[in-house]
């Protein structure tokens, strides 16, 4: 039971990447009827906001201590952040959290950056066949790729987790399991609230403002909104942008937990697009209900139990998931019908 | 031929079946005949005279060439099913690194000599794509794409766990001086205390005889791609491409059509993959990796889907500016604006740095966005404009202008 519970929790924060990037894909394909294959890059690109901020965070100045001197003679060098410098204790504590703290920064950003690509790019080929889509997003998503691993290298770059989270919570004993069985690191945990968190809003937005309505009015039958003299155009670059925050979000709070390098949103992309398709092309609940699922089960198809009967099951599970779901349901566990079905 | 499209048109239809009729019109018949007959001639001879005609451009060296080929090879089948149905596989490199496999093995247990091989790597990967094939051309579309891919990519994380027996995971398949090589054994070859080379009847596979035999194989895989975009067949998968409902209205079960084109593409991977193992011998599971079937979708794109020749080119260019590219360093650089004055030379090298050496994928990614936005009959349509300028604006229309480009891609 105990071995159980643990295997779910892990399946979950993974889960919970593929199902914030798979809502974003989602909702993309379902307002502008897009294929982005570019999406991975932007979880990427908010991992590595969180980078740059850590980065900046802990610029030095370097001062000269001539008292002390180093074991081989010259001064000693004293280091210290200029953010500790300008705002003291309250600046050590901003380095400590840098990861959150890089979330300020990470909205506008993506938001900015998803509405750019949006209006620069994508919305010329609206009108043009999906593998063209596919492959200009599969393009500019090489380009972005590249761009990072120019700037900051091909090597991972480890995000420490604020210092007060870094320790593991022992739900075992909370649950009334034995002590030591189910041990879960504390940022996991923040993980899992945060993307319920942006998936609640998300959901919130679309259905309880007038805005979301109006776009979920547009998904459903884009021409007659239209002619009710609604920009519904404007509204889907918006929907555009805020889908890049999301995936940028899930990005920033991921670095803890994976080391980001510049390929890590290819990785996810593949994967996330599995759950895309499992889950029902253009169904958001489906999306995220299936991002989680496939988390959960590629993590019990990674337990030794498991893997001594089906040898490298683990690699494969998802994959293998899609296929079967795609010719048994060809329209996925909640997909709506007349979608991507021309 | 033209009864056979008399014989698809259907009273339901409105209109007839957008499939080029006048390629198949008697008159041009002939035309058409003699034109592919220079356009394998020409083709041959500059395949063949490669390592002259290449020369000036420092590209002259066995290694290169034989990859031009290879690759050229790969994108050819790659645009038999993506040029010719418009079903975009993601997962093509999953038959290469099949064919790869393959043919390794038959080094280690069969014999040294590059033909069983190629067969046997050929075989294989046709197996394993129909497979794949029968299952993915369930679905069209952006799904006909997820599927192959993740097929590729479970074939991929295969090799590298459980399969290892078989493909030797994360080192690679290589040859082994206690391989068996029943055949050579047989044929009384005696083993050699250093391992042994591929060799054709005993002509060794590496070096400019790799080239040729490559070339040669090369040809002959034009030459079929070729038969078979003229032949009804090709109308066939045309026809899928252009409407597959009506096609479906005439009373044609598209499906067989979809999947010989798949094995057929499929085998054309095994075929690039095998060749890879008789010019190198030894097989990673990296080649299977999708990043590899987004290198033959690219140079299918570049030099134009749906075109004869426009793969090969498009191979060709991609492996020549990777090579000559991914040389440069700053230094290099340096070099090459020297004739600027020295600030602007400065201020060029490190513009231009990011794009070469390392960074040679962001200039790819950046030509492959390009030829997608502006271009997308890729370079072979881009040749075309060019010809239509000189020639008076296009007045002749396209199909009929040469016998090279059949019609540029969607």
């Amino acid at each position: 039971m105990d071995a159980i519970l643990l295997q779910i929790l892990n399946g979950l924060d993974k889960g919970a990447a593929y199902a914030l990037i798979a809502l974003g894909l989602t909702l993309i394909f379902g307002t502008l009827g897009v294929v982005n294959f570019a999406h991975g890059a932007l979880f990427m690109l908010g991992a590595f906001c969180a980078v740059t901020v850590g980065k900046l965070l802990k610029y030095e100045t370097v001062k000269l201590d001539p008292t002390q001197t180093t074991p081989w003679g010259s001064p000693a060098e004293i280091r210290t952040p200029i953010v500790e410098e300008w705002f003291g204790d309250f600046g050590a504590l901003m380095i400590d959290y840098s990861v959150p703290f890089s979330i300020l920064f990470a909205i506008p950003i993506m938001l900015l950056l998803g509405v750019l690509m949006e209006r620069g790019l994508i919305r010329f080929f609206y009108k043009r066949p999906h593998a063209d889509q596919i492959l200009v997003t599969f393009g500019l998503a090489i380009v972005v790729q590249e761009i990072i691993k120019s700037q900051f290298g091909a090597n991972p770059i480890p995000q420490a987790a604020p210092a007060l989270l870094a320790g593991s919570a022992d739900l075992g004993a909370v649950l009334g399991f034995d002590p030591g069985t189910v041990v879960y690191p504390y940022w996991r945990i923040i993980y899992l609230l945060f993307s319920a968190l942006i998936i609640g809003i998300v959901f919130a937005f679309l259905q309880f403002t007038t805005y979301g309505m109006v776009v979920r009015a547009g998904m459903a039958d884009r021409e007659t909104v239209g002619l009710l003299g609604i920009n519904i155009q404007k509204r889907f670059t918006v929907v555009f942008g805020m889908a890049a925050v999301v995936a940028g979000l899930a990005g920033v709070m991921y670095t803890p937990i994976l080391p980001p390098d510049y390929h890590m949103g290819m990785d996810f992309l593949v994967l996330s697009f599995v759950v895309v398709v499992v889950g029902g092309m253009g169904s958001l609940p489906g999306a995220v209900a299936a991002g989680f699922l496939l988390g959960i089960l590629q993590s019990f198809a990674s337990m030794n139990e498991v893997k001594n009967i089906l040898p490298g099951i683990d690699q494969i599970i998802i994959y293998l998931i899609a296929v079967v779901i795609l010719l048994v349901r060809p329209r996925g566990l909640m997909g709506r019908k007349g979608v991507m079905e021309s | 031929m033209s009864q056979k499209l008399e014989k698809i048109k259907s009273p339901l239809d409105m209109e007839p079946l957008t499939i080029e009729v006048h390629d198949v019109e008697a008159s041009h018949r002939a035309k058409t005949a003699r034109n592919d007959l220079i356009l394998m001639v020409v083709f041959s001879a500059v395949v063949l005279g490669g390592p002259w005609i290449l020369a000036p451009f420092g590209a002259d060296y066995p290694d290169l060439l034989q990859r031009f080929c290879i690759f050229g090879i790969f994108a050819i089948g790659f645009n038999i099913m993506f040029g010719l149905t418009g079903y975009l596989s993601f997962g093509h490199a999953a038959f290469l690194g099949v064919g790869s496999y393959a043919a390794v093995w038959s080094f280690k247990l069969l014999t040294m000599n590059a033909v069983p091989a190629v067969i046997f790597g050929v075989l294989c990967a046709g197996l394993f794509s129909a497979a794949i094939g029968y299952i993915s051309l369930r679905r069209a579309g952006i799904y006909f794409s997820i599927l192959t891919l993740a097929f590729a990519q479970m074939s991929y994380n295969l090799a590298y766990s459980v399969l290892t027996p078989i493909t030797n995971g994360e080192t690679g398949l290589q040859l082994e001086l206690s391989d068996s090589r029943m055949l050579d054994a047989a044929m009384g070859i005696e083993r050699t205390s250093s391992l042994p080379v591929t060799n054709l009847f005993g002509m060794k596979m590496s070096g400019y005889e790799g080239f040729y035999f490559c070339a040669i194989i090369l040809i002959i895989a034009f030459y079929i791609s070729l038969r078979i975009f003229r032949s009804p067949f090709g109308m066939m998968l045309r026809g899928i491409k252009t409407n597959q409902n009506r096609m479906a209205y005439t009373g044609i079960n598209t499906r067989p059509y979809l999947l010989t084109a798949f094995v057929i593409s499929g085998m054309y991977a095994g075929l690039a993959g095998s060749l890879m193992a008789v010019t190198d011998p030894l097989a990673g599971a990296e080649r299977m990796q999708w990043t590899a079937s987004g290198e033959v979708v690219l140079m299918t794109i570049l030099g134009g889907a749906g075109t004869l020749i426009g793969p090969v080119i498009g191979a060709g260019v991609i492996k020549y500016f990777e090579n000559i590219f991914s040389a440069f360093n700053e230094d290099t650089l340096h070099a090459a604006y020297s004739f600027l004055p020295e600030g602007l030379a400065d201020f060029m090298t490190t513009i231009s740095h990011p794009f070469v050496g390392e960074g040679w994928h962001l200039t790819l990614g950046v030509l492959f966005m390009m030829i997608v936005i502006f271009l997308p009959g890729g370079l072979m349509e881009g040749a075309q404009r060019i010809a239509n300028l000189f020639s008076g604006a296009g007045k002749k229309s396209k199909a009929e202008s040469s016998a090279t480009d059949t019609q540029p891609a969607e």
